[in-house]
């Protein structure tokens, strides 16, 4: 940021959004935090109280399955989509300002998608009447076309597709920063241009590129809808589970202390990127 | 790596992102209700039905409302937010700023489970300002980065030389802040907007069973089995989406909206 002139503005300008955000931000997190220690009325929602029963429900091994689930999808997809992003965000970077303008549009409107649009396009495409079912059993590799969808596969594509366009997006700005011609010196110097990637881009960017895995995991962390479209039950995430206890099976204490729990995690590795960004820096 | 395997990449990856849009931009083309690929007995009668459904138009209006207003919301209040932080770097303007930025960076579930039991609390579940709030407070992410970002790139000798002239702060606010970060205020809108209009879980979470988005639609739909109306639908979406993302890249310097600090000096 340019050293701004000080200032520029008045001080009150700044108690509108700080007010609106305590209200509407911060008291909700409170609400939330007090309702995961409430007692469950069954069939309506809570009553005040202070227990911990919705959170000694995590120690159990119908808990431990869901988070293992989550985590294994999540690390899956970051993993990926990382691999995945980071070649494609180095050549990004060196095409013309307008080649880039246009792929990041591509890129920005694939994110911006709703996950229901995403689920249902992928779940067509995954179908035995549409798409990739189609295309094998044309191409002769299967007999007849067959459906893909539900599956672990179809949830881990859909987790990829989501993750990809976002991996991009946060690798972007760090990658866009790196000097071209470091790549180019070490080519000069008789690097095969994937040693010089290899020996010189990678390790270079090696903190943007962990940061991004970590960002992409809690990004696919919050992987709601997919699932329930992509997955079969035993592939329900934690944010699955979240909306439906508090939706349809009315128990909104433990969906808050599952809620809780995300949070912590969440900010937790958010944290652990913010103090990598400042390690490099340093 | 060559140029041409360079190339031949990214357009892979392109297409592999392309695919499940043209699958169902085909589907929308089924002259039967059928969800087949490639689309047979082509026709255009899904996109005509859809205007004429009442129970697909109520969810679109919602969701226009919706998107429209949170937008505006939540780029008012960015606007003081972000001048705030930019003109002081205190402890105070950073704890706003992450603030700010929070409710985007986290799982969309766990806003969405905070806003319900607000909204519980505060009796105002179900109803359609409960989701222009809650919306609004989780897009002003968007307008606070692209307007700090407008910020950041204006030459501060212009301000210096104002407040010389003699300019009151409200002056230089008017006509020489405010000129300079409208066209990132614009962009702040309409990638509030595009969001919003594409945001489930929040919505549902908040008013899903009274306030019907298109969104909640689509997937209260796929329960009752796949029509062509949800490819109409979702081709809507995608190309309202290219089209504002485009505007943007048209207009203003979408690489270094995103953060790219070479382009175009």
């Amino acid at each position: 940021m340019s050293a701004p002139p000080e200032k520029t503005t008045p001080g009150w300008l700044a108690a509108l959004p700080a007010a609106w955000l305590a209200v509407f931000f911060l008291i909700p997190f409170a609400i939330m935090l007090s309702v995961s220690v409430a007692h469950r009325v069954p069939g309506g929602f809570f009553e005040p109280g202070f227990e911990m029963g919705s959170y000694l429900r995590f120690v159990s091994v119908f808990f431990g399955q869901i988070l293992l689930t989550s985590i294994l999808f999540s690390a899956a997809a970051a993993v990926i989509c990382v691999t995945l992003a980071f070649p494609f965000t180095v050549i990004l970077t060196r095409l013309s300002g307008r080649a880039q303008t246009v792929v990041l549009v591509v890129l920005l409107a694939v994110l911006s998608l709703s996950e229901v649009i995403i689920g249902f396009a992928l779940s067509t495409l995954l179908s035995q009447t549409a798409g990739v079912g189609n295309l094998l059993a044309w191409l002769g590799l299967i007999e007849q076309s067959r459906a893909f969808t539900p599956s672990f596969f179809a949830l881990l594509v859909g987790m990829c597709y989501l993750g990809l366009p976002y991996a991009v997006l946060v690798l972007y700005p760090p990658v866009s920063r790196l000097d071209p011609e470091l790549g180019e010196a070490a080519r000069m110097m008789g690097a095969a241009p994937f040693t010089a990637f290899r020996t010189v881009t990678v390790p270079l960017l090696r903190t943007p590129i962990f940061g991004a895995l970590i960002l992409v995991f809690v990004f696919t962390l919050g992987v709601y809808l997919l699932p329930q479209v992509l997955g079969r039950p035993q592939h329900w995430t934690l944010s699955v589970h979240i909306t439906d206890q508090a939706i349809f099976q009315s128990n909104l204490p433990f969906a808050a202390a599952m809620a809780v729990l995300l949070l912590l995690v969440s900010l937790a590795m958010v944290g652990l990127t913010l103090l990598l960004g400042r390690g490099a820096r340093a | 790596m060559t140029r041409g395997v360079q190339i031949a990449y990214v357009l892979a990856i392109l297409a592999l992102l392309a695919a499940p849009i043209v699958v169902i931009a085909g589907v929308s083309l089924n002259g039967q209700q059928s969800l087949r690929f490639p689309p047979q007995e082509l026709s255009l009668r899904w996109y005509g039905a859809l205007f004429g459904a009442a129970d697909w138009m109520g969810p679109l209006r919602n969701s226009l409302v919706i998107a429209a207003t949170s937008a505006l919301l939540a780029v008012t209040v960015a606007l003081p937010l972000a001048l705030h932080v930019w003109s002081r770097d205190t402890w105070v303007s950073r704890a706003l700023y992450t603030l700010g930025v929070a409710p985007f960076m986290l799982p969309p579930v766990i806003s969405a489970l905070g806003f319900l039991v607000f909204w519980v609390s505060a009796g105002l579940y179900g109803q359609i300002w409960a989701t222009i709030i809650s919306h609004g407070v989780f897009l002003v992410t968007l307008p606070l980065v692209t307007i700090s970002l407008g910020l950041a790139g204006i030459d501060r000798t212009l301000v210096e030389a104002a407040r010389t002239m003699g300019a009151t702060q409200g002056q230089i606010l008017r006509t020489v802040i405010l000129p300079l970060i409208v066209p990132y205020m614009i962009s702040g809108y309409a990638f509030a907007f595009v969001l919003s209009l594409n945001e489930y879980i929040i919505a549902y979470m908040v008013a899903g069973f009274t306030v019907e988005t298109l969104p909640i639609k689509i997937f209260n739909s796929l329960r009752y089995g796949y029509t062509p109306i949800m490819g109409v639908v979702s081709v809507m979406f995608i190309a309202l989406a290219v089209l504002v993302f485009g505007l943007i890249g048209k207009f203003g310097n979408l690489p270094r909206l995103l953060g790219a600090d070479r382009i175009g000096d």
